[in-house]
Formats: structure tokens, sequence, C-alpha cells
């Protein structure tokens, strides 16, 4: 294999990894500033037993994800040196912002929250997951301003001799088009999948019938919370994201819509199994022209295929694959999980949610237990879309993939360290799934007083 | 090419990043190289808790240094993290392995599971704390690049003696600053055995800095022209012997705090000496001076360096203020109690 094609495996190892942990830290970080909030200020002991309980599977997650974010700083300086040499001026100061504004900030406050818990006053301790949760979401920005900046560059000047691009506007690099709009859409995703983690485990302690009263409360709050954010990602963020997609990067659009010749009224399609060679669309299952009329709002509109743009600046073979299987299992398991939370608010509505006994209260809980993996897997399918849909360029319309890899590094050197991280994540996540696993048999602590008796 | 106002404001930051990275997470480096050395499980439990609410902080003056020289200077960060890849690779699983394993340890009741993840602890902390030290060697010595700036050596190249030497300088200091610091924050046998290990790690330090003093006159003797006119030469000489000095006298007075700010004093007069040699060079190249990567040739353009500025004026101060905070209220021993790992 050559090295480029090893290099874009390594980097999709190392991130998809790492990517696992980020989503599940943003949204619980939040989720816990409520809890810790309501134990504060209500001076209620179940809501910081809850807090106590989900803080220390916040840490072993944040944990792992903090080990495995170091390694996405240094490579694109290790594997994409052209690249980092390209775009140094611009995509470096995101970065470095990350470092100052939001990193120093969740980490130097996530050690006072887990063990400062005592040593400072309740409402320091309060406002302690609360810096976490806002650090892990400028953190957030900063990095998602990088990649949008990959997908529709802005605020530059390509430097004809020295070849590389120039900052002009770091305002306008930053607020490139898509910006915001992605932003919102991965921080909502990030919620989800906070909102699911607490939704599941509580949910496995009602079915275990463990701590039913701590657990009851923890679920109703991540099923309202998941409820709210799973709407706001198909809309407004989704739907705009998709529609900024078709505006910005129709190439993208036509590989992750699966519009490959031009027609009219190309259909909205559901589901379909991909063809590579030539691509196509086999059982497609769709409705013509609403694909047009929710992008540009009229039916008959123009959609551009990808067999009307150059053939050599569009996703080619297993890359269209990719990006129409994860773009569309992504929005599947959208609509997944309003269905769920939806049926959550509607049981808890009923009074019914917390009753494992009434067979649709208990499928229910189960289902929300093993769903707790889901929305992770929508960030990466998402994230997944959004990158090799991008193909064959690594910074839109302005350096190629295949150009911006480091020359001075091997094959032998890359496959070496994909095998090395391979095993240790591997390692890592099954220490992870197991640790999660011992602190939710075990439950949160007992209640002081029942400390005292026992 | 001369270097600008604002190029030369940055060589300055990232030498005050390279010098925070290494007085902050030189300590927790050290004291993880020293779990090494404790055979009794609750002692160890004791050092991990004496850097747990705070290392992860110090760790992200490595993740600012990279995004900042990224942003200052991406040729500089292109050439060198491709030519160390394999190294980098090591350090990258280091700190992976120690981060982990902090969290991982207790959580389990099984001896065999705390003992290695205490190993994994304590290696992960070794192999960064050495190979840092190799990688400032081989930039000090120069990398072999081409007239494009880009590197062509290999592997084995960095594995000259002189950076090893020097890896094994910057392993001393960490080991002493850490020795230094677990001796403040603990009691009875651990702090005497800590401060013991400060005086041993002093001794190593002080006798590795003459030697490279020594080998860089035959590695890169260019480190040294014109440096003794300058006088930031001479504050730092002057501030690094105090700093020495005083190291083994505080420590023998059980002035903890003292001490811990003599070496970190020491280590700062390092970094700002090597500084001062490689000035305007950021990456000498071995074959031919001319070559070399600089804080002119290698820089971003003056809009990004003001805007970096504008970022590192912002944030900074607030960081270093409420770091200051959290160290105070961690401030006296390490107190096992409910939350600790």
């Amino acid at each position: 294999m050559d090295a480029v094609l090893l290099a874009r495996l390594q980097f999709a190892l190392t991130i998809g990894f790492h990517f696992i942990f980020p989503p599940i830290t943003i949204g619980l970080a939040w989720l816990l500033v409520i809890v810790e909030y309501k134990g504060w200020r209500q001076r209620s002991e179940e809501w910081l037993r809850i807090g106590k309980f989900f803080g220390k599977l916040f840490a072993v997650t944040f944990a792992v994800g903090v080990a495995t974010g170091i390694v996405m700083e240094f490579q694109f300086g290790t594997n994409w040196a052209s690249y980092s040499a390209f775009v140094g001026d611009i995509f470096g100061a995101p970065l470095a912002a990350e470092g100052v504004f939001a990193f120093f900030l969740e980490s130097s406050f996530l050690g006072l929250y887990l063990f400062g818990r005592g040593r400072v006053s309740a409402g320091v301790h309060w406002f302690s997951i609360l810096m976490v949760a806002v650090g892990a979401t400028i953190s957030a920005f900063w990095i998602i301003v990088a990649n949008s900046w990959q997908q529709t560059p802005a605020g530059y000047f390509v430097n004809e001799a020295t070849g590389r691009a120039e900052l002009t506007s770091f305002a306008e690099a930053v607020f490139n088009p898509s910006t915001l709009v992605r932003f919102f859409h991965t921080m909502v995703a990030a919620l989800i999948a906070g909102a699911f983690f607490m939704a599941g485990i509580s949910a496995y302690l009602i079915l275990k019938r463990r701590h039913v009263d701590l657990a009851g409360r923890a679920l109703k709050l991540a099923v309202v919370f998941g409820f709210v954010t799973s709407l706001l990602a198909v809309f407004p963020t989704g739907h705009e994201h998709a529609q900024q997609v078709a505006r910005t990067q129709p190439e993208k659009f036509a590989a992750i819509e699966g519009i490959y010749e031009s027609s009219d009224r190309h259909p909205l399609v559901f589901f379909a199994f991909p063809l590579v060679d030539p691509p196509q669309l086999v059982a497609q299952l769709g409705i013509p022209g609403l694909l047009a009329w929710m992008t540009y709002g009229d039916a008959d509109a123009k959609l551009t295929a990808l067999d009307e743009f150059p053939p050599d600046q569009v996703p080619k073979g297993a890359e269209l694959w990719i990006s129409f299987v994860s773009f569309h299992t992504m929005v599947l398991l959208g609509m997944i999980f309003i269905g769920l939370t939806g049926l959550g608010v509607l049981l808890f509505w009923r009074r019914r949610a917390l009753d494992p006994d009434r067979r649709m209260s208990r499928l229910w809980l189960w289902a929300t237990v093993l769903a707790i993996p889901l929305p992770v897997l929508a960030c990466e399918f998402g994230w997944t879309a959004a990158e090799v849909g991008r193909q064959p360029w690594i910074v839109y319309k302005e350096l190629r993939t295949v150009d911006a890899a480091s020359v001075t590094v091997g094959a032998g050197e890359i496959l070496f360290s994909i095998v090395l991280f391979g095993l240790i994540y591997l390692l890592l996540g099954a220490v992870w799934i197991y640790l999660l696993y011992k602190k939710i048999e075990h439950g949160p602590e007992a209640a002081p007083a029942a400390r005292e008796v026992a | 090419m001369e270097p600008t106002a604002l190029q030369i404001v940055w060589f300055l930051l990232y030498g005050v990043l390279i010098t925070g990275y290494a007085v902050l997470d030189g300590f927790d480096l050290g004291v993880g190289v020293l779990s090494l050395t404790r055979r009794d499980p609750d002692e160890r439990r004791v050092m991990i808790n004496a850097i747990a609410p705070v290392w992860d902080g110090n760790e992200v003056w490595l993740l600012t240094g990279g995004g900042a020289l990224f942003a200052a200077f991406p040729l500089v960060y292109a050439t060198v993290f491709s030519a160390f890849y394999l190294a980098l690779m090591l350090v990258l699983v280091g700190l992976i392995a120690r981060a982990v394993a902090m969290e991982f340890r207790g959580k389990v009741a099984n001896a065999r599971w705390r003992d290695s993840w205490d190993l994994a602890f304590g290696v992960g902390s070794l192999l960064p704390a050495l190979l840092f030290g190799v990688a400032v060697g081989n930039i000090m010595r120069g990398l072999p690049l081409d007239p494009g700036g880009r590197f062509t050596g290999s592997f084995l190249g960095l594995l000259h003696p002189y950076p090893l030497l020097i890896g094994l300088l910057a392993l001393a200091m960490f080991v002493c600053q850490g020795a230094i610091y677990m001796a403040m924050k603990s009691d009875g046998p651990l702090r005497e055995a800590m401060r013991s290990w400060a005086v041993r790690a002093w001794v190593a330090w002080v006798a590795l800095y003459a030697a490279a003093t020594v080998a860089t006159f035959f590695a890169a003797s260019f480190l040294f022209e014109g440096v003794l006119a300058s006088p930031v030469t001479w504050v730092a000489f002057l501030a690094l012997l105090g700093g020495l000095v005083y190291v083994p006298i505080a420590v023998r007075a059980e002035r903890m705090g003292r001490a811990l700010l003599a070496s970190s004093t020491a280590i700062a007069a390092h970094i700002a000496l090597v500084g001062v040699g490689l000035y305007p060079r950021l990456v000498p190249s071995l074959t031919d001076l001319a070559h070399s990567l600089t804080i002119a040739n290698a820089s971003s353009t003056e809009r990004t360096l003001t805007t970096m500025l504008v970022i590192a004026l912002l944030g900074m101060p607030l960081v270093i203020g409420y770091t200051l905070f959290i160290y105070r209220v961690f401030k006296g021993k390490v107190v096992i109690g409910e939350s600790s790992y």
C-alpha cells in the first residue's frame, strides 16, 4: 500500500477512536452542570449523589479522551508535513487558540471538580464543572473552525512565490461559510451523546431495580434533554448544514445524497444500496423532487449531479460508497433518536416510564440501554461523510490529499504506528468499557445517613 | 533575511511556553519516573495523588506548544515532527499510558492490575522525560536538512551520543524537580526518600551539565558563536548557577518550596541559554548552516503572528490566574480521601 493511503488510514484510526470520547464528555459535562446545580441550590443529597456517580463515569471517559487527543495535536506535523507547511499560516492559529482558551480551562477545572469536593465551597465546585463544560464547548468550536476551513476555506490567498496559503482576514477564516452551522450541528450531536449515555445507564439501573429513585431522576432529565437536542439535530442544524453543503460544496452534496447522474426531480433517497463501478443506487426508496425542495425550496430546482463536475474533482469509488452510506446511516440514526426519546417523554408524561413491569416501558428501557453507543456512531458517520465527501481535496479546491502527506515518512514507519496504536486503542477501549461496566454495576454511593447505619 | 520584531517576540514567547511546560510537567513526569523506585503501592498512590489534580493542566502547555509552533513557525512544525516520526510516536505512547494509568490503577481491587498500571505510569513518564531531551539535543546539534529545509536523515541518525547525553541531562533535571515537589507534598519515609533522590538527581544534573557543555564545543560549536557578547547569556548563566547552587542547600534545610523555585529557575535558565545559542535559528542544518530554518524563513506572516499575539495576550493571563488559584486550593501535603485515585 502506498504511504498516502496508509497515512489516511492512520489518521482515520487515531481520530476515529479519539472521537468516541469528546461527544460523550461534552454532552455529559453540560448534564452534570444541571445535576450539580440542582444538588447545590436545592441542597439535594440525591442530585449530589447522581453527580458523583456520573462524575466518576465522566472522569474515566475524559481520561481516555485526553490521552488519545494528544496524538491529534502532533500528527498534522508527523504525517501531513506538506499540508502543515501549506496551511500553517491559517490552520495553526485555531489549534493554538484551542489550547489557550479551551484545553487549559477544561483540564485545570476538571482537577478541581474531581478532587476539590470539600476543599472549595459548593458554589465554586459547581463553577468548576461549568468551566469544564464551557472549555469543552470552546474546544469543539476551535477544532471545527480548523476543519471547516478545510471544507470552505476563506480569508486567505495562495502566495505564488512560496506556494503557501496566507491569511488575509482572521475573522473571515474563523467564520468561514461552514463554521457556525457545523459547530451547532456537532455540538447538538455531542449533547445527544451525553444524554443517551446518562439515559441508558439510568435505564439499566431501573431495569435491575437498583437505586430506582436516583436513576429515575437522572433518566427523566436525560430523556427530556435528549428529546430536545435530537429535534435540534435535525432541524434547524442538520437541515441548514445540508443546505450549506449544497451551496458551498456541491460535489460533496452529490456524493452524500447519491446524485450520480443528472435528472429532473431527483428523489430524496431514504434508502438505497450503492454500487461502486459505475456508481449507481439499487433498491432505491425515495420521494422525487423532495430533495430539491428541501435544499432550495423548489421541487424543480436544478441539483448538480456528480457526472457534471470535472472527474478529477469528485470523490471516487469506495469514497462515494462511504460518503453515501455514512451520511444516510447518520440520518437514519437521527430519526431513531427522535423516536426513542419522544416515546420516553410520552411514557414519562403518562407516568409509566419507570415501571419495568409494563411491557411497553420495559421494552423502551431496554432500547434506551442498547442505544447508548448510537449517538457516538452517528457522530462518527457524520464526520466520515464530511471528510470522505470532501475528497480528493484536503483543502477544498486548494490542496489535494495526495500532495499533503509527509514526504520523509515511509510506508513502513506509518504501518508500524498503525499497528502500535491499533493495539493500544484496542486495549484502552476494552479497559474503558470494562471499568464503566464495573462502576455501573457498583452504582451510586449510598446516602451518608445509610452509610452511618451500615 | 533579518527577523522582524514580531518574529523575535514569538521566539521569546515560544521559549516561555517551553519553559512553562518543562517546569510544570517536569515535576509530574519526574514524580512518575520516581514512582518506579518505590515498592510500597501505598507510597505510589500518594505520589499519583500528589499530581492528580494538576497534571492534565500541566500537559496542556505541551499541547499549546504544539499548536503555537504550528501557528507561528509552521515550517519547523512540519519539518521537525515528520523528522522525529518514530520518536514522537513513542512519546505519545508514553503520554497515553501515563494518563490512563492514573485513572485506571485504583479502579479494580487487584494487586496485579494495580502494579501493571503503576508500571505503565512510571515507564510512560520515563519515555517522554528522556525523549524530549533527546529531541532538544538533536535540534541543538542540527538536523540534516537539504536546501529546501527538508529532513534527509533517519531514525537511527537521531540516536547520536550527543542528543542522548542531552536526553539524560533532561531526565536528571525532571527527576530532581519531581523529587523536590514530591518531598514537598509528602511526609515520613517517602519525604526522606524523595529528599535524598533530589540530591542524587542534582549531582547527576550538575555532572551531566558539565559534560554537555564540553560536548557542545565538539558537537555544535556554532551554539557558542557570539553568545558571550549578549547580556542574556550572563543573566541566564548567573540564574543557572544560583539555582543549581541553592537546590541542595534548600533541600538540606527542608525548604522544599524554595528548592522547587531554585530548580525551576535553573531549568528556565537552561532553556534561555539554548535559546541564545540557537537565535536566530530554530533548527540548524547539520549539513550546511545556511540551510537552517530560522525565525525569519520559517515563520508565519505578520498578520498571523499578530493574531496569535492577541490570542496569547487575551488568554494567557487568565490561564495563569486560574492555574495559581487551583494550585493554592491543593496546597499542602497529600491527603488520601474519598475522591482520591
